[in-house]
């Protein structure tokens, strides 16, 4: 192979990776945001996020007839995810880990683990009982097309990002702008509000924000169902962007969003946004190592295929907390007594 | 406080004894299992046989059964009595039972097994604080350790080397012995320094003089080793140099104080070292099976079956290997860091076990896998009666009966003993328990290497009585299933955790399949909604309802009791360790990213 068939591969597999790095990084920012409030890793958060491609799933479904166009169908089910993942998460919270506020630490751990077993079978016997397990996205027309396709109006564009061998389908677009968009939303919610420095001083220090009259409890409501929302988001553009969803689908995206939240330092946002981008990239990468290996010679790197692309995600987190436990942009902690 | 459950009132009168109850009981439960397990005896029952064949009712008779040996243990009763219940029920009507019913047997080394699991994961869990999310991995050394050699997998193994030999046994020895010391002593010198022990230059000195090694060893082995079909050599290179280019990389990134490029310089090249160590295992592996490659090729069957005490010590030795090589990069970082990566360390154990092929069969499995076979043993069981096909089960009934007790009693000495203590110690204030001079790290080691050792063990009997093994019977969820068990019957309680084990089990293995097949006839139950996989669900609902309103779990241990409900909160003095960072590597004790203590959370630990 040479470089003129070799550079459009790269850059393929390079856009693809990114593409589900937004992904990736959306739902990293559930765990971070979590973690940023409340130490605690929210392992129900892959769940919270299934449920949005679920509910995107049903809209999309129940939809499918209907002639209205196929970007507000999309924000319907943007809008349905959210809400229903962000009340899940807020429930969630109430009745799971508000109990063990002060318990030791690995009590509301383990707890947040059963929260998410508990839940993919409740999603699962949901489905079920309509005789459903796989979760075939029923996308309006067109999304599963290609970007700036033939006889669209934008086809010289298409035609040029083709020519450099960046071959997108018009759902990886839309995942794009979307997750953009929901990244501003974040950043302007986080930063610029009341409510945004609320939750970052609940994040700083609980007690002290207690003394200076926020009410510590309802912000972490609130940023559980800040997280559970992105998580709703995530989950629709999770199902457009594989096609099929299942109850239990959520565990691998949501260790890898997890080390993505890690990589990037746990409890920043842009660390996760950072952390999920790189993360997508690796995996894609390690995704076609097998190709590259055999480009090099390299009969070794042969035999790395798709299999390991969750081993990647673990091996980039050991070596993370072994050579930078805090993470990319992550600040350290030494501990006291 | 966490407060679900006031604490209840000590009793201060006398418990009644009940030594007539308990016999009562232990009588009228034998007859009901021996009954509902003796096929002839059901035929002529009609209706009440038919109802004692569902799997749920007989799960409820061998749960009855069982909670014969709870009683024993609970109750006050005269000694003999509560010997006799114990003894009797176990090694008596249990195996009665199954000589007309081998699938009790089954489902007793069955949670047996998981006893003995739930019992290691406790040592980690439970005395030592260290939430192991991966445990099955050690489950799964074990099982591999004897499937592999007792299996005609190993013939093929054999077939492989001799197709494809590559180097020469003795060059491949030597090279092999070569990188091994080199690496273990190289560690080994380097496992005491700080950061602060080494100048700038001298860990750069350091660092590139291991690179230098990594491509020396490769330069020199690449004419002369090609192992097999594949360059070997070539792939060491890339194991080391991955490391090191993200060393590089993060060392460029972060243009931090000289203190953290020395700490990072310095892990580097322990990393380093630490992998030469295992290549150079690797290849002295390789020369062993290259020598005997031409013999194993005859051996279809596996092994013989005489080897199997020795593979017991082995899995035993191997596992707790796997443990302190799993545990030595993780068990600097604590609580939710370790449970997460020992998760991934687990999956990865499973993806490798997924897809090296020539060693695991991949997801096919290894299968069939041989067991032991003990000449006495055999005769003793057909004098009493049992058939020919019946002796291995009974004879591995036997023996996890007997490991599950060697465990148990290791696991009362341990919790006893200065080192049981210092795991306490470690879970209720790692901080403390250091400044107090308990070696964290070594003793964290050793938890994690006890109950790894024990999985170990039990996988080899669970490889010989299933003969078949693949990597679906080691993901996570077996994990969790075990983590389940020991929550369940309260971390660091070793009755408690056996109780766990044994309801979970049932419940996995009798009652969940006898609901599914109850429910497969019912129109409006889809198969999708089939409520005999709902262990997730079960697994999930013990977790949250343990952790909210009874953490200490079933039976717990009386320390775990006081801790989780002592009246009065102390007054914690701490301040939140929320300073401005001096970073990291000031020793042992590192946690990554925030504070690991809540402002209001207990530290004062047992009183």
């Amino acid at each position: 192979m040479d470089l003129a068939t070799l550079l459009p591969f790269v850059v393929n597999v390079i856009a693809g990776g990114l593409v589900l790095g937004f992904v990736y990084a959306i739902i990293a920012l559930g765990y971070t945001m979590v973690y940023g409030v409340l130490q605690l890793i929210n392992f129900a958060h892959s769940e919270v996020f299934v449920t949005g491609a679920v509910v995107g799933f049903e809209v999309f479904r129940v939809l499918e007839a209907n002639p209205m166009n196929g970007y507000l169908k999309l924000l319907i089910a943007l809008l349905a995810a959210m809400l229903v993942s962000g009340l899940l998460n807020v429930t969630i919270e109430r009745l799971a880990y508000r109990p063990l506020r002060n318990a030791p630490r690995l009590v509301p751990l383990i707890t947040a683990i059963g929260v998410s077993l508990i839940l993919q079978d409740v999603l699962r016997l949901i489905e079920g009982f309509q005789g459903r397990f796989d979760l075939t996205y029923t996308l309006p027309g067109g999304f599963s097309g290609k970007f700036c396709g033939e006889g669209s109006s934008c086809v010289a564009l298409g035609d040029t990002l083709r020519s450099i061998g960046l071959d997108l389908q018009l759902k990886d677009v839309i995942l794009i702008v979307v997750s953009l968009l929901s990244l501003a939303v974040l950043n302007y919610l986080v930063n610029r509000t009341r409510l945004g420095k609320a939750i970052r001083a609940v994040a700083q220090d609980r007690v002290t924000a207690g003394l200076m009259g926020i009410d510590s409890n309802r912000m972490i409501s609130a940023t559980f169902l800040i997280g559970g929302a992105l998580g709703g988001i995530s989950g629709v553009l999770f199902g457009m962007k594989f096609g099929t969803v299942n109850a239990y689908s959520g565990f691998d995206p949501g260790i890898i969003a997890f080390t993505a939240a890690v990589l990037g330092g746990i409890g920043s946002i842009p660390g996760a946004v950072l952390g999920g981008l790189a993360l997508g990239v690796i995996q894609n990468l390690i995704g076609v190592t097998n190709i590259f290996g055999g480009l090099l010679g390299i009969a070794n790197l042969e035999s790395i295929d798709a299999s390991y692309q969750r081993i990647g995600a673990f091996i980039v987190l050991v070596l993370i907390l072994i050579f930078k436990p805090t993470g990319l942009l992550g600040k350290s902690n030494v501990e006291k007594v | 406080m966490t407060a679900a459950n006031p604490v209840a009132p000590r009793r201060l009168t006398p418990v009644p004894d009940r030594t007539g109850l308990l016999l009562l009981i232990f009588v009228a439960t034998s007859a009901l299992l021996l009954l509902s397990h003796n096929r002839d005896l059901l035929d002529t029952l009609g209706g009440l046989g038919v109802l004692l064949r569902n799997p749920i009712v007989e799960a409820i008779v061998v749960s009855l059964f069982l909670a014969n040996v709870l009683f024993a243990y609970l109750w006050r009763a005269a000694p003999w009595a509560k010997a006799l219940v114990g003894l009797g029920s176990l090694l008596l009507i249990l195996p009665w039972a199954g000589q007309e019913d081998t699938s009790l047997l089954d489902l007793s080394i069955q949670i047996m097994i998981f006893a003995a699991l739930a019992l290691g994961l406790n040592i980690v869990v439970g005395l030592a604080g260290l939430l192991d999310l991966g445990y099955v991995a050690f489950f799964a050394v074990g099982a591999y350790a004897w499937g592999i050699f007792a299996s005609p997998r190993f013939a093929e193994i054999g077939r492989y080397f001799v197709e494809n030999p590559g180097a020469s046994a003795a060059a491949t020895a030597v090279l092999g012995a070569l990188t091994l010391l080199a690496g273990l002593g190289g560690y080994l010198a380097l496992q005491r320094r700080r950061a602060d022990d080494l100048s700038g230059s001298g860990a750069w000195g350091l660092t590139l003089l291991l690179v230098a090694g990594w491509v020396a060893w490769f330069l020199a082995g690449r004419g002369l080793f090609t192992l097999g079909e594949r360059p070997w050599s070539l792939a060491a290179l890339w194991i080391g140099l991955v490391p090191t280019a993200l060393g590089l990389l993060y060392l460029a990134y972060s243009r931090g104080r000289g203190r953290d490029v020395r700490g990072a310089l310095l892990g580097l090249s322990r990393v380093l070292l630490a992998l030469a160590g295992v290549v150079g295992t690797v290849l002295v592996a390789r020369s062993i099976l290259l020598l005997t490659a031409e013999g194993i090729t005859g051996l279809t069957t596996g092994i013989d079956p005489g080897f199997f005490w020795l593979f017991l010590a082995l899995s035993i030795f191997a596992a707790a290997v796997v443990g302190v090589l799993i545990g030595l990069p993780v068990l600097r970082l604590k609580g939710d860091y370790l449970a997460i990566i020992t998760l991934g360390l687990g999956e990865v154990i499973r993806v490798l076990a997924n897809n090296l092929d020539l060693y695991s069969a991949g997801s096919q499995g290894i299968t069939p896998i041989g067991s032991a076979s003990v000449g006495w043993f055999d005769t003793l069981a057909a004098r009493l009666g049992f058939a020919e096909d019946q002796y291995g089960l009974l004879f591995l009934y036997v023996l996890s009966l007997l490991m599950v007790a060697l465990i148990l009693l290791v696991n009362v000495r341990l919790d006893r003993s200065r080192i049981g203590r210092a795991w306490i110690a470690i879970r209720d204030d790692e901080v403390a328990a250091q400044a107090m001079g308990v070696p964290l790290v070594q003793t964290k080691l050793i938890a994690f290497a006890t109950g790894a050792s024990f999985a170990g063990v039990m996988g080899m009997i669970f490889a010989a009585k299933q003969t078949f093994v693949s990597p679906e019977s080691f993901n996570l969820f077996q994990s969790i299933g075990v983590l389940a068990m020991v929550i369940l019957g309260g971390m660091g309680s070793f009755p408690g955790v056996i109780l766990g084990a044994t309801v979970v089990t049932l419940l996995n293995l009798r009652i969940l399949p006898g609901l599914g097949e109850a429910t497969a006839g019912l129109s409006w139950i889809p198969q999708q909604a089939n409520p005999g996989q709902l262990q997730r669900l079960i697994f999930g609902a013990i977790l949250v309802a343990m952790m909210l309103l009874r953490p200490e779990g079933l039976l717990p241990s009386r320390r775990r009791t006081l801790e989780l409900h002592h009246e009065d909160p102390q007054e914690d003095d701490s301040a939140k360790g929320t300073g401005p960072s001096l970073t990291g590597g000031g020793g042992d004790v590192y946690s990554p990213g925030l504070e690991t203590r809540e402002e209001d959370e207990p530290t004062g630990g047992t009183k």
